[in-house]
């Protein structure tokens, strides 16, 4: 009837039924003044009537019921005092039992039962156990849940707890606690029943209003979480079997998400733990009922009972509790409470093969969660977690769930971030097997998460397998996946993922050079399949990481250096090699060029000539062949340069061989100051100021003239191109040369050469005006000046040698 | 409230006959308790009981609707007290004797105004003669023997009382506004018989309630009920015979229940029959209804049942009183459906008196 009934008139009845409460609440106020227990009765009993309407919504009852609450404090108040109405409690309590409807009478009963107890002229259990059964005849939901929930209010300070005034000889706390379950119970029943009164139509409505009941069944949990000596024992064989019994048995979804929820909430810790196995079995109990109901109402979609949820959130609590204390740790080992948990969760998932495997997923990340924090030492535990989750993965088809994958991630990340070491998740056989299942963006992801936990625990990763599980982890980045559209990455994503990657290889380190020499032939195999984009990236530090171990190897000395020992500088430079030669081919020419060089001087620091010219022969062939851009040659050509001075290698013919390719190419630069500058760098490769240093002050020399020359050629062109003079600084830079070598004691270099190009420059400034010019160079060449007369002044050997210039 | 004060200030109140039509008056007359019939009565008339002072007095509702307080007796009790007949002022009362009875009376809805007595104790008190003072007669009824209680039902009033009859028996007053279709009455009737006057004739009503041992024997009402495919219930009451206050307690469980109940009640009702054969008359009276249940039950709910029968006007169960009527006491569970359709089923209780009762 309540169902057709608009908002309007249900407001309509509320305000009915209050002004009914309130017209009788004032003639009991009258009989309670005038002590008239007679009075009292009627009308108390008459108010309370009005709490019989069917007509209201939960919500509107419970506006009336709180209106006569309160009018039943007062009448409370007014029976404690047996002055007032002059009858023992006992007569009281049968005398409100006359009443001759049920609901008021049982109101009544309630109030006057709780000043019974409050007397102790009865065993508090006798009385709560009367009031629990009596209510009983209230059948109609709501009401019967307003009536037991008032029973629960008015007995809550009057169980016979461990510590209470009404726990005695004949009451103890299993009696509060029986009470309680009764009363859980019942009403959980009586809320139950709602969804089945009433047609289907409005079920919708009729689940919300449910809803907004249920805390009136969970405060029942509430109270028994609170009873003061509920220990684990009386926990474990009445509470949580009767609790379960009913949660299991009332095939409700709604109420057994609830009820479980609270279950997990308000029960400690412990007593969790140990009954997991119970709880446990309850929880894939769950759903079974949930699913017959469906048959009934086949238009109506029902939410199966979340059972993941629930177990999810036994999980963290237990994870939580776990992690609160070291000291409850060997409670978890003493319940095997991993195995039990594992094995519930497969059977949920066993047992429910409509759930979603985003579901699945959830379960497995707390599962995971929880080992962790309670057994950071199985590893064996996390494996076999995410062997399940392979099997469970493998049985669907490919997974596109985004919130799975979310998941999927998240149960993958765990271990990283509990271990803060990659080292140990790679142990794990089943992690890769469970990357497999991502897609590729997830799949890189994830790899950057990887990459990243290392990185920020500067976790070093030490064994060729190691780094083979590691790199087969995050193939992601390093290769190309099946069927990815390359055009659609991104390339700033794609630009920091391979820098990762690249950070990544820096990470990979064993001191042991036999052991350091497999992690490169690993790494170097997997990034040798990442395709040109990669390779740039890739390459440098897997060349650095070879070179520091070549420098390792040399400092080390040749005393390791044995027959069947493979990690020798030869053999890696080799490598190297291939290595390298493959980025040429990207084409990557300069890289390579660069990577060249540098390898090159690893092998003149190491003594190894061969190797040296071969990486300065493959230098300039690229060079030669691959680099065309001026401005990257002029870049190139002083690399060659500066690495080839420092080399000190070669013997007479090679270094012969490459100082003059690269005079030469420096003199065949395309724009005349760069070929100058290239070529009075070169003149340093004559000159190495070291104390075997080759010191061939007339090839110097004749660089530095060669200089003189295409600067002269260059300002010539300058003048004949633009009117304007031309370089002078070119002149002022190659004076530094001079000096340079003056200074060091090139025998060739004359103070009148010197004298001569300070007039050549000052000639130059003054045959042109341009104040533009002048300005330009002057502070370059002054300060050169300045410097030549400092030296002067300074005296001394370097003194006596520049007294001879004479400015 | 005793006779003995409303004999003394009779005087004051007296009424002439002509006056009766005035009802008014006429309630007067029967919450006194007292009838007159002369039309200037010689004397006043008293009747008091030997131990009227301790003597426990119980309510008992008139004809009227008022409720006097009678004295009780038990059966086997001796009956005994004082009949004081004060003449009036300067009056002298001659008679032919003086008696008092102790009558046993039913009187029948069917047979309004006709009193069967089935008890008749008569004590004569004084021989023929002349009173002119206050003259006081001690009488007793040693160890009466009154097998049944006073009963004042919708079909019988047993009633016991003891009579004078002074002058013109003016019973017929009885039949002004009397509602009550059976009487069961015990009364004391004083008679001081006179001749061409006419006798002048006093009642005083007792109540007479016996005491039941308790039964040797009392199995519990327990039964299975139903409507196939629609109801099954199985109600038990704990015992099938209760003292008037006793609270009857059992359960009520449903095996199965395919209706839509709105509430279910236990009902007290009362069956009296009068008369016999073609004549037997049966009225049915419910006493009490007490609610046991509200809103519908599932399958397997087991509601309890606790009823205090303090609280409802209960006699024992009487059966066959002298062959004239029977008084049978029933419990009615009823299960009412959303369309207010009424599923019961009845089952008789007895009802006896206990004595250990304070009344």
């Amino acid at each position: 009837m309540r169902r057709l009934a608009g908002v309007e008139d249900e407001e309509k009845w509320l305000a009915e039924g209050i002004a009914g409460i309130q017209h009788t609440a004032f003639f009991m106020h009258r009989a309670l003044d005038a002590n008239n227990l007679r009075e009292v009765l009627k009308y108390s009993a008459l108010m309370l009537s009005e709490l019989r309407t069917s007509k209201l919504s939960p919500q509107k009852y419970y506006d009336l019921y709180m209106r006569a609450f309160d009018e039943l404090r007062q009448l409370e108040v007014f029976f404690k005092d047996e002055s007032r109405h002059g009858l023992p409690v006992v007569d009281l309590y049968e005398l409100v039992q006359h009443a001759g409807n049920i609901l008021p009478r049982m109101y009544l009963l309630c109030t006057v039962g709780s000043v019974y107890i409050k007397s102790k002229q009865a065993p508090s259990k006798d009385v709560l156990k009367d009031l629990v059964e009596m209510c009983r005849g209230v059948q109609h939901p709501i009401r019967g849940l307003f009536l037991r929930s008032y029973l629960a209010q008015v007995s809550r300070d009057k169980l016979p707890e461990i510590g209470s005034e009404y726990e005695g000889d004949a009451n103890t706390v299993m009696d509060a606690v029986e009470f309680v379950l009764q009363n859980f119970t019942e009403m959980n029943k009586l809320w139950v029943r709602i969804q089945h009164q009433g047609p289907g139509t409005v079920r919708e409505k009729q689940e919300k209003e449910r809803n907004e009941l249920r805390d009136l069944v969970g405060k029942n949990l509430h109270v028994l979480g609170q009873i003061e000596g509920v220990d684990l024992e009386m926990y474990k064989e009445t509470v949580l079997p009767r609790v379960l019994e009913q949660v299991v048995n009332c095939k409700d979804e709604l109420a057994q998400y609830y009820l479980m929820e609270c279950i997990i909430q308000v029960f400690p810790d412990e007593y969790h733990l140990q009954t997991l196995e119970t709880l446990l079995a309850a929880c894939t109990q769950l759903m079974v009922g949930g699913l017959s109901d469906l048959s009934v109402l086949p238009l109506t979609i029902l939410p199966t009972v979340d059972t993941k949820i629930v177990l999810t959130q036994l999980m963290d609590r237990l994870s939580n509790y776990a992690a609160s204390s070291p000291d409850v740790l060997h409670e978890f080992l003493q319940v095997e409470a991993f195995a039990k948990l594992s094995n519930a969760i497969g059977k949920v998932i066993d047992t429910q093969i409509e759930m979603p495997i985003v579901g699945a997923m959830t379960l497995f990340v707390s599962l995971l969660t929880f080992t962790l924090r309670v057994h950071p030492d199985r590893l064996d535990y996390v494996d076999q977690i995410l062997g399940a989750c392979v099997v469970k993965l493998s049985s669907v088809p490919k997974l596109e769930d985004a919130r799975a994958m979310k998941q999927v991630v998240a149960l993958l990340s765990a271990p990283l971030e509990k271990y803060n070491d990659i080292v140990t998740a790679l142990t794990l056989s089943n992690y890769p097997r469970v990357m497999d299942h991502l897609d590729d963006g997830t799949n890189k992801v994830m790899a950057m998460l990887i990459i990243q936990s290392i990185m920020k625990n500067n976790s070093c990763i030490s064994t060729a397998d190691k780094v083979e599980v590691l790199f087969e982890l995050i193939k992601g980045l390093i290769k190309d996946l099946d069927g990815t559209d390359t055009e659609e990455l991104d390339e700033e994503d794609f630009q920091e993922e391979q820098n990762s990657v690249a950070r990544l290889i820096h990470m990979l380190d064993n001191e042991e050079p036999e052991e350091m020499l497999k992690i490169i032939c690993v790494v170097r195999k997997h990034l040798m399949t990442g395709g040109t984009r990669r390779l740039p990236f890739t390459v440098p530090p897997l060349v650095f990481s070879a070179l520091r171990l070549v420098r390792q190897l040399d400092s080390q000395g040749g005393d390791i250096t044995g027959e069947e020992v493979s990690a020798t500088p030869r053999k890696i430079f080799q490598i190297l090699n291939q290595t390298i030669e493959v980025l040429s081919s990207v084409p990557c020419p300069e890289l390579a060029l660069r990577l060249y060089l540098q390898c090159a001087e690893a092998a003149s620091d190491c003594d190894l000539e061969p190797a040296a010219y071969e990486f300065f022969t493959q230098a300039f062939i690229l060079y030669e062949e691959e680099i065309a851009d001026s401005k990257a040659q002029v870049t190139a050509i002083h690399l060659i340069i500066g690495t080839l001075q420092r080399i000190n290698v070669f013997g007479v013919e090679n270094r012969d061989t490459l100082t003059h390719k690269a005079t030469g190419y420096s003199a065949r630069l395309l724009k005349k100051p760069d070929q100058c500058r290239a070529v009075y760098a070169c003149s340093h490769l004559f000159w190495v100021d070291d104390i075997d240093g080759i010191k061939d002050g007339e090839r110097a020399l004749l660089c530095l003239r060669r200089a003189l020359r295409i600067a002269n050629a260059a300002q010539q062109m300058s003048n004949a191109t633009r009117g304007s003079s031309g370089p002078v600084t070119l002149f002022v830079e190659i004076l530094n040369k001079y000096i340079y070598f003056y200074e060091k004691g090139n025998p060739h270099i004359t103070p009148s050469d010197i004298q001569s190009l300070i007039e050549l420059i000052n000639t130059e400034m003054q045959s042109d005006d341009n104040g533009n010019r002048r300005t330009h160079s002057d502070p370059f060449f002054t300060s050169t000046l300045r410097y030549i007369r400092f030296q002067k002044q300074k005296g001394g050997l370097i003194g006596d040698k520049y007294d001879l210039i004479k400015l | 409230m005793s006779n003995n004060t409303t004999g003394l200030s009779g005087p004051t109140r007296l009424q002439p006959p002509n006056n009766c039509q005035n009802l008014r008056r006429l309630d007067r007359f029967l919450r006194y308790n007292y009838l007159r019939g002369a039309f200037k009565p010689a004397c006043n008339i008293s009747i008091t009981f030997t131990d009227g002072k301790n003597r426990k007095q119980v309510p008992v509702k008139k004809d009227n609707g008022q409720m006097v307080m009678n004295p009780l007796f038990h059966s086997q009790e001796t009956i005994a007290g004082n009949v004081c007949i004060e003449p009036y002022q300067g009056k002298k009362v001659e008679h032919n004797g003086v008696k008092v009875e102790l009558l046993g009376q039913i009187e029948m809805y069917f047979d309004r105004g006709n009193f069967y007595d089935f008890t008749s104790l008569v004590r004569e008190l004084d021989v023929p003669g002349e009173i002119y003072e206050n003259k006081a007669y001690p009488f007793e009824f040693p160890t009466v023997e009154m097998p049944y209680e006073t009963y004042n039902g919708v079909n019988v009033r047993l009633r016991y009382l003891i009579m004078f009859v002074f002058g013109i028996i003016s019973e017929t007053i009885l039949n002004f506004a009397s509602f009550v279709f059976v009487i069961f009455r015990y009364v004391l009737k004083v008679t001081v018989t006179r001749g061409y006057a006419g006798s002048i004739v006093e009642y005083q009503d007792f109540v007479v309630r016996n005491y039941s041992p308790l039964p040797p024997i009392n199995n519990s009402i327990k039964m299975e009920v139903g409507i196939e495919d629609c109801l099954h219930i199985e109600f038990e009451y704990n015992k099938s015979k209760y003292h008037l206050k006793d609270v009857i307690l059992g359960k009520v469980y449903f095996l199965l229940v395919r209706i839509k109940i709105k509430n279910m009640d236990l009902e007290i009702r009362r069956r009296e029959s009068t008369g016999a054969g073609a004549n037997t008359h049966v009225e049915t009276e419910t006493l009490a209804k007490f609610e046991l249940m509200d809103g519908a039950p599932v399958r397997g709910e087991s509601i309890p049942v606790r009823l205090f029968l303090t609280p409802y006007d209960l006699t024992p169960t009487h059966k066959n009183i002298n062959n004239k009527f029977s008084v049978k006491y029933y419990l009615n569970l009823v299960l009412v459906d959303e369309e207010d359709r009424r599923y019961f089923k009845q089952q008789e209780i007895t009802l006896y008196r206990l004595k250990d009762e304070s009344s």
